[in-house]
C-alpha cells in the first residue's frame, strides 16, 4: 500500500493540516502527522479541496473523436482538478441506450484519469418525441441517474412531465437545457443592444426563463426534482429563487464563462465566444455571481464543449457553439467568486464538489476531507497568476475564450482514489 | 480613414465627406466619352460574392473597370464553396493569386470583419453587404444622393447633411441598409427617424442614434427624404405582419402619402423594389423618386472608396488636366 502525506495544506481554505493518504482512502487528517513510509507532498500555502465534480461535460466519444475522446477529456478533467465528470448524451450515436452509456462508462474506468458517469438522453435521438429507455440505462453497469437532452430542450410539456415523473421510480433527475425552440430559431447571440447593432439573430432571455418557469411548476405539480443546466440570465435567477422559496425541488448550475464574460465580446465576431446559451450582459453576470454566492444557484458546471479548430476558424454564423472549460473552471471561479470576496474555499468545495456529487449521486465523490473517506483530492496553488495558454491543454480541442487572459490559481495535484493523476501540474 | 471599409460606423465625418467629395469628382468621369481612369492600373480586385446580388456586383465591377483595375469575379454558386470550402480557404486561395483588394458580399453578419481581422489575408477588405449587419457603400451612395438633391451638387462639396431630416421606413430588423444609414447619416449630422411596425424593429434599438416611430403619416411632413426599405413577402409567414395588404396600408408609400411630404422632399429606395408592397408604381416612377439616380451614384461612390483605399497618396482624379489637353 502506497502512502502519501500532503503536508501543511489549507484544507478547504482553513488552517494548515496534514492529510495522509493510504491506498485509496484518507487515513488521517491532523497536524504533525508522521511522514514515515510516505511520499511527501509539500503543500504549504496551497488549498486542498475534495476532488471536483463536473455535472456537465461533453466528452464527444463516441462519434466526434476529432474534438475529444474519453481519454483526452478525462485527462483535461484531471488537469483541472476533477475526479468525476458527467458525460452529456449528445454523442453519435446518442447515449439513449444501455449499450452506449456502458461503453462511455467503461472507457472512463479503463483510462483511470477521472470517473466518468454517463448522462442518458431523455428522449430517443434527443428528438424530444419519445422517451428513451431511462430505466434500462439506470439498471445498466453505468447506473445512470441523470438524464438530459442537453444541446436541445425537452420542449414538449407532456414529454417533460412524463420524464420528471418516470425517473422518480429509481431516484433519477432530469437536467433541462432550457431553450424555447421557436423563440431561438436562427439565434446567434444574446438578444439585446449588441445583437441589434451586429445584425446577429437574437437569443432572448425569455426563451430560457419561460422554460424554467414551466419546468419548476411541472416539477412541483408532479412532486419531482428538476435540475436546470447552465442558467444564464438574471431573470432565470429570479425564477429559481422564487421556486426554491416555494419549496420546489429544483437545483441549478452556472458555467464559469457565464460568471465572467459578456456579449460585448461578440463585437469581435470571433466565434470562440459563441456558446449556447449565449454570453449575456454585465447585469446578468453580476446576478449569476450573487445567486451562486447565496445558494440560489447550487453548483458550477463547465459545459466543457470541445470543437475542432476548423469549426471555430470561420465566420460567426457557420461556427459551432461551445467552449472548453475543464482546465480553466477553477481559475475562473477563483477570479469571479473567491478573489471578489463572494465565496470562500469551503463555499467553492460545496459548489464544485459536494453538491454536484449529491445531485448526480456520484458514489465516493464530493466527500469530506476526513479519515476513512475516499482519497479524491485536488491541491490548488491559489497564489499563482498566469496567462491561459491553450497550447498546454490536455484537451484535444483549444476553443477557449480565455487565451492570453491572466487568471489566478493553478491545480498542481489531483488524486483519484489515492492515485495521483496530476503531479506538479503534469499529468501522470 | 481605416484600411478596410467594414462598417459605416468606422467612418468619421471627415472621412465620409472626403468620400462624397471624391465621388463627385468621379461622377464627372461618367460624363466623358471615355469613362476610364488609369488610377488602379495593375491592381487586382476580386469581387467575392457568396450571396446573389447582381446589382451590387455590377456596380462594383463598373467602378473597378473605370479605374482600370484587373477584376476577378467569384460567385459561390457552382464553386468549391458549394462543396464545403471555407471562407478562410477561399480568401487565402484568392490572395495567393495576388489580389490587392477583396470586395465581399456574404450572408453571414461579420464575415467581412473576420476576413479583415483574423490574419487570414493581407488584402484590403471592402464590405459589399454582410447578413443583416452593414452595407457601407450603400449608405454612402444614399448620403451622396441626398447631398446632391438637398444641398446641391456644387454647393454640397465639403458639406455634410447637418439638420436634414431623413426617414427610413420598413424592415429595419433584417436590414443592413438601415443599420449603415443610421450610422452614417448620424455621423453626417442628419436627424434620422426609423418607421416600422414594432415587429420589424430589433430589440436593443433604443441605443441607436435615431428616433423610432410606428406612425408613417405623422413622420412624412417632417421629412426631407424618405427611404423605403424592401420588405420581403416571406416575412408575413413568420408573423411579422398579418398580410401584405395590411402592411401596404400602414407602411407603404403611395401617391396620397407622398403628397404629405414637403415639396422639396425626395423618395429613395435601395432596390430592388417590391412594387405594390412598400411602394406603389406611381411613387416609384415619379420625379421625386431617386432609385435610378442612386444606382448611377453607386458607381461613383464605389470608385471613390476603391480609389481612397487602394490609390494611396497618388493625386486624386487627374481628368481635369486630361481634359485641358
Amino acid at each position: 500500500m502506497s502512502k502519501i502525506l500532503i503536508r501543511g495544506a489549507k484544507v478547504l481554505g482553513g488552517e494548515p493540516q496534514d492529510v495522509l493518504i493510504n491506498g485509496e482512502v484518507i487515513e488521517a487528517v491532523g497536524t504533525g502527522l508522521s511522514a514515515e513510509g510516505a511520499e511527501v507532498v509539500e503543500a504549504a500555502g496551497k488549498v486542498l479541496l475534495p476532488g471536483l465534480v463536473d455535472l456537465h461535460t461533453h466528452l464527444r466519444e463516441p462519434g466526434r473523436e476529432d474534438s475529444e475522446t474519453v481519454l483526452t477529456g478525462t485527462r483535461a478533467a484531471a488537469s483541472g482538478g476533477y475526479t468525476a465528470v458527467f458525460a452529456m448524451a449528445n454523442t453519435f450515436p446518442v447515449a439513449d441506450t444501455a449499450g452506449v452509456v456502458e461503453q462511455v462508462y467503461r472507457l472512463g474506468q479503463e483510462h483511470g484519469y477521472c470517473d466518468v458517469q454517463p448522462i442518458g438522453a431523455v428522449t430517443v435521438g434527443l428528438e424530444g418525441k419519445k422517451l428513451a429507455e431511462l430505466g434500462a440505462m439506470h439498471d445498466s453497469a453505468a447506473g445512470v441517474t441523470v438524464f438530459s437532452d442537453d444541446g436541445k430542450c425537452v420542449d414538449d410539456a407532456v414529454i417533460m412531465r412524463r420524464a420528471l415523473e418516470y425517473v422518480k421510480a429509481f431516484g433519477g433527475v432530469v437536467a433541462q437545457h432550457a431553450q424555447e425552440p421557436r423563440l431561438t430559431e436562427g439565434a446567434q447571440m444574446n438578444e439585446g443592444i449588441v445583437s441589434a447593432e451586429l445584425g446577429l439573430g437574437g437569443w432572448p432571455a425569455v426563451a430560457e426563463e419561460s422554460i424554467i418557469a414551466r419546468d419548476v411548476l411541472l416539477a412541483e405539480h408532479v412532486g419531482s426534482r428538476v435540475h436546470i443546466c447552465h442558467l444564464s440570465t438574471a431573470g432565470s435567477v429570479e425564477i429559481v429563487r422564487w421556486a426554491k422559496s416555494r419549496g420546489i425541488d429544483v437545483t441549478a448550475e452556472v458555467t464559469p464563462h457565464h460568471l465572467l464574460l459578456t456579449d460585448e465580446l461578440v463585437r469581435t465576431y470571433n466565434p470562440v465566444y459563441k456558446v449556447n446559451p449565449p454570453l449575456r450582459t454585465e447585469r446578468d453576470v453580476l446576478a449569476l455571481r450573487e445567486a451562486l454566492a447565496d445558494g440560489t444557484i447550487d453548483i458550477v458546471a463547465t459545459d466543457h464543449a470541445p470543437h475542432p479548430h476548423e469549426d471555430k476558424d470561420c465566420e460567426w454564423a457557420a461556427a459551432a457553439m461551445g467552449m472548453v472549460g475543464l482546465e480553466t473552471a477553477l481559475s475562473v471561479v477563483q477570479e469571479t467568486m473567491v478573489d471578489t470576496g463572494l465565496l470562500d474555499w469551503a463555499g467553492v468545495a460545496q459548489r464544485m464538489s459536494f453538491k454536484p456529487a449529491e445531485i448526480g449521486q456520484a458514489k465516493g465523490h464530493g466527500r469530506p476531507v476526513s479519515a476513512g473517506e475516499p482519497a479524491n483530492l485536488t491541491l490548488v496553488d491559489t497564489a499563482y497568476r498566469g496567462q491561459v495558454d491553450p497550447a498546454g491543454f490536455a484537451s484535444r480541442s483549444r476553443n477557449t475564450p480565455y487565451q492570453g487572459r491572466e487568471l489566478p490559481g493553478r491545480v498542481t495535484h489531483t488524486w483519484l482514489r489515492g492515485k495521483a493523476t496530476l503531479v506538479d501540474g503534469k499529468l501522470t | 480613414m481605416q484600411r478596410h471599409l467594414i462598417s459605416a460606423a468606422d467612418l468619421t465625418r471627415d472621412d465620409a465627406v472626403q468620400i462624397l467629395d471624391t465621388a463627385e469628382e468621379m461622377a464627372r468621369v461618367a460624363d466623358r466619352p471615355i469613362k476610364k481612369l488609369p488610377t488602379l492600373r495593375g491592381r487586382t480586385i476580386v469581387n467575392l460574392f457568396f450571396e446573389d446580388s447582381t446589382r451590387t456586383r455590377i456596380s462594383f465591377e463598373a467602378a473597378e473597370k473605370r479605374l482600370s483595375a484587373d477584376v476577378i469575379n467569384f460567385t459561390a454558386k457552382g464553386s468549391s464553396v458549394s462543396k464545403g470550402e471555407s471562407l478562410k480557404d477561399t480568401a487565402q486561395t484568392l490572395e495567393a493569386m495576388g489580389v490587392d483588394a477583396v470586395v465581399i458580399r456574404h450572408g453571414a453578419s461579420g464575415a467581412p470583419y473576420r476576413l479583415a481581422n483574423s490574419g487570414w489575408i493581407d488584402a484590403v477588405v471592402i464590405n459589399a453587404g454582410d447578413g443583416t449587419h452593414q452595407h457601407p457603400t450603400q449608405s454612402l451612395l444614399d448620403a451622396f444622393t441626398m447631398r446632391r438633391r438637398l444641398v446641391g451638387r456644387d454647393a454640397g462639396i465639403g458639406q455634410d447633411l447637418s439638420g436634414k431630416r431623413i426617414t427610413l421606413v420598413g424592415d429595419v430588423l433584417h436590414s443592413r441598409v438601415a443599420r449603415s444609414n443610421v450610422d452614417l447619416l448620424h455621423t453626417l449630422g442628419a436627424e434620422v427617424t426609423l418607421v416600422a411596425p414594432p415587429t420589424l424593429l430589433p430589440v436593443g434599438i433604443e441605443t441607436w442614434p435615431c428616433e423610432v416611430s410606428y406612425d408613417l403619416d405623422a413622420t412624412l411632413p417632417k421629412s426631407d427624404a424618405v427611404m423605403m426599405l424592401r420588405v420581403q413577402r416571406e416575412r408575413m409567414n413568420a408573423a411579422f405582419f398579418p398580410t401584405e395588404r395590411e402592411y401596404s396600408r400602414r407602411y407603404g408609400l403611395d401617391g396620397d402619402r407622398m403628397a404629405k411630404m414637403p415639396e422639396h422632399a425626395i423618395v429613395m429606395h435601395p432596390g430592388p423594389m417590391v412594387r405594390g408592397m412598400e411602394i406603389t408604381a406611381e411613387v416609384a416612377d415619379s420625379e421625386r423618386c431617386t432609385a435610378i439616380e442612386q444606382v448611377a451614384n453607386g458607381v461613383s461612390i464605389r470608385m471613390a472608396v476603391l480609389y481612397l483605399l487602394l490609390g494611396g497618396n497618388q493625386p486624386a482624379v487627374t481628368h481635369t488636366r486630361v481634359e485641358e489637353k
